[in-house]
């Protein structure tokens, strides 16, 4: 493995902190801290602060839930990425993880939907969905890429790279901008 | 003189709801991954003061923070509210947010729009 290489990478796209491994409750709150403190040593402004800081717990509880979709089986299929980078002045937060072929289409079928909407549109989307939409007991039942739409005022970028017969990787690509919306 | 509280933590609000004088505060953040389990104790103190509610119930809610998985519970707490408030006892929600949390200003509007209960919205400066 060429570190160099990882780490030559890394610097170019400005990459504030990564991941690979299994998604604990105990990590996320440690993530959270780190990227709190990071913020605060940057000097960022508290509005963008919060901004990033709100897109985060979401895309990274959005993993948290959603390992445990896939069988225990394959074991890397419980490992997941996720990096932090600030270019020009935007926030990038981009996370990878295995999801079983056969939720692929739903998922992106929900992701092109919430793409498709305006800012009005995806208000009163969570709103349907948050007063009718039934609840998992893992996540918000769909709200999670609303609200993330809705936070960053960017569509959501995907990708789903097929691994197999079984699984598929699924990267989101996220970005926060500096910008009042 | 029954009294529901708990201290905040890093993902967790803190809370502290006195049933005798009719006041509920939530505040600081609330993101964890277990919601409903979070939640669960706040709504049963809900279910016992609606059995013997006051004649008004004030309800400050002062998040930094909440999550989506978050959201749903708090909508379940506010339709508790929302009920009490059919059931006899004059309810306010009180929903604070920072001046430039603009986010935070609209999701209590969201509620507003969802539950049938006067809201305020005070906006606190950082």
């Amino acid at each position: 493995m060429d570190v160099f290489d990882i780490y030559d990478k890394m610097e170019r796209n400005n990459i504030l902190l990564s991941f690979k491994g299994e998604i604990t409750s105990e990590l996320l709150t440690s993530i959270l801290q780190i990227m709190e403190n990071k913020m605060e040593n940057m000097q960022e402004e508290p509005r963008v602060r919060k901004k990033v800081y709100n897109v985060l717990v979401e895309c990274l509880q959005n993993l948290y839930h959603h390992l445990d979709d896939v069988p225990e089986v394959d074991d890397k299929a419980r490992s997941a990425i996720f990096t932090i980078g600030k270019l020009d002045n935007r926030y990038t937060i981009v996370t990878g993880n295995y999801i079983l072929n056969e939720n692929v289409i739903g998922l992106k079928s929900r992701i092109d939907q919430v793409n498709k909407l305006t800012k009005e549109e995806l208000k009163e989307y969570y709103k349907r969905i948050l007063s009718n939409g039934e609840m998992s007991l893992k996540g918000g039942g769909g709200l999670g890429m609303i609200d993330l739409a809705r936070k960053t005022g960017e569509k959501l970028e995907y990708n789903f790279l097929e691994i197999d017969n079984k699984v598929s990787f699924f990267t989101l690509n996220i970005k926060v901008s500096n910008q009042p919306n | 003189m029954e009294k529901y509280s708990i201290e905040g933590t890093p993902k967790t609000p803190s809370i502290s709801f006195d049933l005798a004088g009719g006041v509920l505060e939530v505040k600081g953040r609330s993101i964890p991954e277990n919601s409903i389990e979070f939640y669960k104790p706040l709504v049963d103190a809900l279910d016992r003061y609606a059995a013997k509610v006051q004649p008004s119930t004030t309800v400050n809610v002062q998040l930094e923070y909440f999550n989506t998985s978050s959201s749903k519970c708090i909508l379940d707490v506010f339709k508790k509210l929302e009920s009490i408030n059919k059931n006899g006892s004059q309810v306010t929600i009180n929903w604070h947010y920072e001046e430039d949390d603009e986010d935070m200003l609209e999701a209590g509007e969201d509620y507003q729009a969802i539950i049938n209960v006067p809201f305020k919205m005070i906006m606190v400066n950082d």
